[in-house]
């Protein structure tokens, strides 16, 4: 099965026209389009099924079976909205703004590793490259806040701005302590890294006594990088109405909601690859019952993928529609004075224990 | 609370450390900006609209505007008989129509001097005091909605569907009752209403429990409320605050204890206040703490009337109805223990109309409200939507 996948993407690759890369780019493009399906359609289904078996309600049960057809409704519903544009806003930040978050937050995919045969485009620096490219998020939102001309807009840009560059660092630190007990940048290669007859026992989160913390760190740091609750402070609904995306409507709105859970995943994704494992399977080899080789392959590679990052966003939505929402100065109290000395911390720790602890 | 100097110097930055304001840095040239908040604002709880001047996040002032919700409620009061008032009432505060029913009949009963059958007291309480129940429900869940927590809402508002069925059953309204008239009720309740209550005291009691691990047990829902829009007891007083307002701030003031009317002496329940231990007194955090606290007494004062309710062999509940409602010439101010506070009736009969000459609402909400200028100054607009929702302001009885 792999090598006739890798036969076929071989094939592929080499298709070029008019100079360009082609099969190249077509073959990158295919995880980015599968994402955006599932982001629009099971991801905010299953927010909305998720929220309802929390809050003790069914969700959307009326557009096909178990309302499994809700999102495409609601994304034609979103289609056909005429396109409005605010007399006062700045058109072209207005209009790009959505723009720029969407391709921010979908270029990170190129460099996540899908499955032992499958990555958009394996750099060396493919860790760097994913943490950098979130920063683009900020100018999309900060595009979109501005341009809005609105109060509440502002309000949410400002406070966005200044959550995601502050969470950016105790993040990246965090990655960095994968990076350190892998050795290595590229994604790819820290999944190789990773596997082994042992299954879970190999993931990075059980290398070292302390691979927990960055474990931790970089989970809250990156609710806090895609707004997500109990950081939503960006759109804080019941605060700044829906903050920079308050002037929004029709397809444009519908752009900046599936970069947004396109951020959810790519953040799962991203610390699923460093400390999860990846695409390797968690089940070990037991004697004669080869779980880890029978489970392992190009294939499940994508199964094992896709549903850690499912298992993260279902955390993510968990305490979404659990906890309260942070203040600002709380936040920002959380990331400098909690996060960033706790993620040197282990930043330092894990480089002892890399250097002489082998 | 530090006093903020604004004038003269443009602004200045502050920031807060555990409940104090620290002043970060002086004479930065910025701008204050002028927000409208409201009234199509999410959390200011209908239409209420609140004019901010902010320096950065911080809100430097904040004057409610109101009106987006008048219906002449007095001048309409004015035109029509006493019964038909009734109606109005319940559209005054529309979380809590049976108080405000209760509160106007008592008011007309004290002009008339009219003697009430007991069980029809029973009734009254028993139906207010579910009404309590759902009127903080949302008042509660609401105010998980304003600082982010949205699952608190949908488990008050199943359980207040249990207490708006049991309500239905007895009135057949949902919110907008009529049920409660002047010298009785529309009706007595049904045959099984007492043991349908007691099905719901017994399944609501466990609920309280959970509500409050799922809000006061979280430790970001104290952060938000702990400390903020502190108001001290005697200017809440001064204020003319009423209800949980002035309990959260530590006076024990409870109209059915310190002004008791109908039967409440003959009950035994609590005046919740908080004790200080988890909260500040007075700030954000007690408001909730002692509506949570409310609920269980209310639970308390429902199972006594159950208990002790006349049976209901040979009882009209429209005997002592006058047929004609024409008090004589005089005036009655009568107050009652809303939800929200005390809602007071000054009626004025000329003696000869079967119409008021004069019926003045007093809303608590609307006087709780006008604390906001004072209670508003230097918190950040996160807190602000903290303190709105503490206030717990319903702009149906605010704007009248």
């Amino acid at each position: 099965m792999g090598n006739s996948l890798n036969a076929w993407s071989e094939a592929l690759v080499g298709f070029h026209l008019l100079g360009l890369p082609l099969g190249l780019i077509i073959l990158a493009a295919i995880p980015l389009v599968f994402i955006a399906l599932y982001s629009l359609t099971y991801g905010v289904y299953g927010e909305r099924k998720i929220s309802a078996f929390m809050q003790d309600r069914l969700g959307p049960m009326e557009v096909g079976k178990w309302g499994i057809l809700q999102t495409i409704a609601d994304i034609l519903k979103l289609i056909q909205k005429e396109d409005i544009l605010p007399t006062s806003a700045d058109r072209f930040l207005f209009v790009i703004g959505p723009g720029i978050l969407f391709v921010g937050s979908f270029m990170a995919y190129a460099v996540l590793p899908f499955s032992p045969a499958f990555i958009g485009a394996s750099l060396n620096v493919g860790l760097y490259y994913a943490i950098g490219i979130v920063a683009i998020e900020v100018v999309g939102i900060l595009a979109a806040g501005w341009g809005s001309n609105n109060k509440w807009s502002l309000y949410g840009a400002v406070r966005s701005v200044a959550q995601i560059v502050s969470y950016e660092i105790p993040a990246a630190l965090a990655l960095l302590c994968g990076a350190m007990m892998a050795g290595t940048l590229d994604m790819q290669q820290i999944n190789v890294l990773q596997s082994g007859s042992y299954g879970f026992a190999h993931f990075y989160l059980f290398h070292s006594p302390i691979a927990w913390l960055p474990f931790l760190i970089y989970f809250i740091a990156s609710l806090a990088e895609v707004n997500r609750a109990p950081f939503d402070i960006p759109e804080a609904e019941s605060e700044l109405v829906a903050g920079y995306f308050t002037e929004y409507s029709g397809m444009k709105f519908a752009v900046i909601f599936l970069a947004e859970y396109g951020s959810m995943f790519m953040v799962s994704a991203i610390i699923s690859v460093v400390f999860l494992g990846g695409w390797n399977s968690p089940l070990p080899n037991l004697g004669s019952l080869a779980l880890n080789t029978w489970t392992n392959g190009p294939v499940w590679g994508a199964f094992w993928m896709i549903m850690k990052g499912f298992f993260f966003i279902f955390v993510q939505m968990w305490l979404r529609w659990t906890l309260p929402r942070l203040r600002v100065d709380q936040l920002m109290y959380l990331c400098w004075k909690v996060l960033t000395p706790f993620a040197f911390v282990s930043f330092v720790l894990t480089a002892i224990w890399e250097i002489y602890l082998p | 609370m530090q006093e903020l100097d604004t004038v003269g110097q443009g602004s200045v930055r502050v920031t807060r450390k555990s409940d104090k304001l620290v002043i970060l840095e002086k004479d930065l040239a910025t701008e204050q900006m002028v927000l409208a908040m409201g009234p199509q604002h999410p959390s200011t709880h209908g239409v209420l609209k609140l004019e901010c001047l902010t320096d950065g996040e911080v809100i430097t002032e904040a004057i409610p505007c109101l009106g987006y919700l008048h219906r002449c409620f007095e001048k309409c009061c004015e035109n029509v008989d006493y019964p038909a008032i009734v109606p109005y009432t319940d559209r005054l505060d529309y979380l809590s129509g049976m108080n405000s029913e209760f509160a106007y009949a008592m008011a007309v009963e004290k002009l008339l001097d009219l003697e009430i059958p007991r069980r029809v007291e029973f009734i009254r309480v028993l139906v207010a005091e579910l009404n309590r129940i759902a009127s903080h429900l949302v008042a509660i869940g609401t105010y998980g909605i304003d600082l982010g927590a949205f699952t608190p809402f949908l488990f008050c508002f199943r359980d207040r569907e249990i207490i708006l069925g049991l309500l239905e059953w007895a009135s057949g309204a949902r919110m907008l009752y009529n049920y409660i008239w002047i010298g009785g009720l529309a009706n007595d309740v049904p045959t099984d209403f007492s043991k349908r209550v007691r099905e719901f005291v017994n399944y609501f009691r466990p609920k309280t429990v959970e509500l409050q691990n799922l809000l006061t047990g979280n430790e970001i829902f104290l952060k938000r409320t702990y400390g903020i829009g502190i108001m001290p007891a005697e200017v809440a007083i001064n204020y003319g605050w009423s209800g949980p307002m002035r309990r959260g701030s530590g006076v024990k003031w409870d109209l059915r204890r310190n002004d008791p009317y109908s039967i409440y002496p003959e009950l035994d329940f609590n005046v919740a206040v908080p004790d200080g231990k988890n909260s500040v007194i007075g700030d954000c955090l007690s408001r909730h703490l002692v509506r949570a606290l409310e609920m269980e007494e209310s639970l308390k004062i429902i199972e006594q009337c159950l208990d002790k309710m006349p049976s209901s062999e040979g009882f009209n509940s429209r005997s002592a109805i006058p047929k004609r409602i024409r008090p004589k010439a005089g005036e009655v101010y009568s107050r009652a223990e809303n939800p929200r506070g005390e809602l007071g009736f000054y009626i004025e009969s000329d003696g000869k109309s079967t119409k008021p000459v004069r019926c003045k609402a007093r809303s608590s909400c609307f006087v709780n409200l006008s604390a906001m200028k004072d209670l508003s100054k230097g918190q950040l607009i996160p807190d602000l939507v903290a303190i709105i929702g503490s206030i717990d302001i319903v702009l149906g009885e605010v704007d009248r």
